[in-house]
């Protein structure tokens, strides 16, 4: 637990910057519903008219008059985006960083298993998301409180579920990829994670591009989607997490016969 | 031809000197347990380029061990494969009589290591770097760290970020030895210290290495090699030329000859090392003088230098890549 511990406290910082940063953006954008909502009505038709821009966002889908309409589209971005950015950014830093700054010496010296600094450090990167994740859940059901808008657990416990996986699934592959490399690799991370957002902006335009879904832990984090099924699409959540597995099994395979730069 | 050339076009007929241990230190079976730290023809190649070759270094237990070599010549590089850090492509290595591959925890409880590059959290304050250190061993050394801290005079409520290189070095030092490790092996550990630290730091060693601790140092400074260590071994482009006592590398038994005009050396008994390059020939003799000049003079010699080998002319003779 004392690399867990050291990891905690290393990324506290960067935690608490963006959990306050989408917290912040999601409370602002649910607390200006009500004064959006009258204009909405009409919004949602023109959004819903233009064609495969609606589509590319899955607004053809849902009805912004409605809180969780404007929720998944308008504020689900907010933590869709950010949530992915601060996962891919923690996902490829964590085992990457040691060898970048150089510290990798240091620590893989004590009698540690190298397994157990995986285990640690990714344990590290799954409760720094959860804890995002449940600060931004706690923000949002508290700024819905206040305008008077109920959360009904079916649809948006469900929307905070299906963005957590993702951040899981992009936190996964990025750890993943952070066990090869010793360099910071955040460009990487990063791009990856733009990367999955558009893919699924392209899969929502055509048909023809819909097997991209797969591809992208958006496929089943659309936010339009699940409003519209209540549920998750489970042929994508399948290939999510079973890229998840191979990412995690690959950092832990990788790193026990890595040579330490 | 190249120096690297020279060298192992020699490499057949090459036989360091002293004679009676040489690259391959061989030791009888029943003798490994004295050894803390034993090698076998260890070697690493970073895709098909040298890292070490087919290293055989015996560092018998309580044991002052100086290892010495040029920069790239494959020191860090045995000291990382020797703590698991990098994997070896061959041979194999036992320290504490346990293979480093299997074993590595259990030998790294019992190592103290400071590398050559003292790189820490940069936000983490000194104190808390040695605490975590502690910590990662599941140990507290609170009492030892303390007073290694007052001894080297370091403050442990600054920042890594504002130490200087041999600031940080020191918190190296506390790291290494707080736990009280049986085996410290230490990576170029004078680089940045200044003189009086270095006095210190080796006072501190001297103590371990009285209370039974072995110490296991590399470096390039001949001076504290000489000065402290029982034992040294010499390594230059990835390979262990030679591994005996500080007392029999410094004997003066030996003289350096060096003569041009010929491309082989004259047949006498007592000539070691022997190296050929171009023109050159380069040898060790421990015969008598007056053979040697009879045979010196028989020979068509542009040129003939005959010197008397210090440790440093050993060494640099090992350094040197001709």
């Amino acid at each position: 637990m004392v690399i867990l511990k050291q990891e905690m406290k290393q990324g506290r910082l960067t935690l608490l910057l963006w959990t306050a940063i989408i917290a912040f953006m999601l409370g602002v954008c649910i607390l200006i519903y009500p004064e959006m909502e009258s204009q909405m009505n009409e919004i949602s038709s023109m959004f819903a008219d233009m064609g495969s821009f609606s589509a590319a966002f899955g607004m053809d889908k849902i009805n912004f008059g409605e809180f969780g309409g404007y929720f998944c589209t308008e504020c689900g971005n907010v933590l869709g985006l950010g949530g992915a950015f601060f996962a891919a950014l923690l996902g490829i830093l964590a085992l990457a960083k040691e060898e970048k700054e150089q510290t990798a010496e240091f620590l893989l010296t004590h009698p540690l298993k190298r397994t157990t600094v995986v285990a640690q450090k990714l344990a590290s990167v799954l409760l720094q998301i959860l804890i995002l994740n449940a600060a931004v859940v706690g923000v949002s059901v508290l700024s819905a409180l206040l305008i008077g808008e109920k959360m009904e657990f079916q649809t948006f416990g469900l929307l905070f579920l299906a963005y957590f996986i993702l951040q899981v699934e992009t936190a996964a592959i990025c750890f993943g990829i952070s066990a090869f490399i010793n360099k910071s690799g955040l460009g990487i991370g990063l791009g990856l994670a733009a990367l999955f957002y558009f893919l699924n902006i392209v899969a929502n335009l055509t048909k023809e591009a819909a097997f991209l879904k797969y591809f992208t832990p958006y496929g089943y984090a659309d936010g339009a989607d699940i409003l519209a099924n209540g549920s998750l699409e489970i042929k994508y959540l399948a290939v999510g997490l079973l890229l998840t597995v191979i990412g995690i099994t690959a950092a832990f395979v990788r790193y026990q016969n890595k040579d330490i730069a | 031809m190249t120096a690297a050339a020279c060298i192992n076009g020699a490499a057949g007929s090459y036989e360091t000197w002293p004679y009676k241990e040489n690259t391959a230190p061989q030791r009888k079976e029943s003798e490994h347990d004295m050894n803390i730290i034993q090698t076998d023809a260890l070697t690493k190649f970073y895709g098909a380029s040298r890292g070490i070759s087919n290293i055989n270094l015996a560092v018998p237990e309580g044991d002052f061990f100086g290892f010495i070599g040029p920069n790239g010549a494959g020191k860090s590089t045995t000291i990382r494969t020797l703590l698991g850090l990098i994997a070896p492509t061959g041979g194999s290595a036992e320290i504490f009589g346990k293979e480093i591959k299997k074993q590595r925890n259990e030998i790294l409880a019992d190592i103290g290591y400071m590398p050559s590059e003292a790189t820490f959290y940069r936000n983490m304050k000194v104190r808390e770097v040695i605490q975590y250190s502690a910590a990662l061993r599941g140990k507290r050394c609170d009492g030892e760290a303390e007073e290694l801290c007052k001894r080297l005079e370091l403050d442990t409520e600054k920042k890594i970020g504002a130490l200087s290189l041999g600031n940080r070095k020191k918190v190296s030092i506390v790291c290494a030895l707080q736990h009280k490790p049986k085996l410290c092996i230490f990576d170029e550990p004078t680089s940045g210290l200044d003189p009086l630290m270095q006095r210190e730091f080796y006072a501190v060693l001297e103590e371990r290495n009285a209370q039974g601790t072995t110490i296991f140092l590399s470096s390039h400074v001949l001076s504290e090699v000489q000065r402290y260590c029982k034992h040294a071994a010499v390594i230059r482009q990835g390979e262990l030329l030679v591994s005996d006592s500080i007392a029999n590398l410094g004997q003066a038994h030996a003289k350096r000859v060096s003569l041009r005009g010929v491309d082989a050396p004259p047949a006498l008994d007592g000539i070691k090392d022997i190296k050929v390059c171009g023109d050159t020939v380069n040898f060790l003799y421990s015969g008598k003088p007056e053979v040697l000049l009879q045979a010196l003079a028989t020979l068509p010699l542009a040129d003939v230098n005959i010197a008397e080998p210090d440790l440093e002319e050993i060494f640099l003779h090992y350094y040197q890549a001709d």
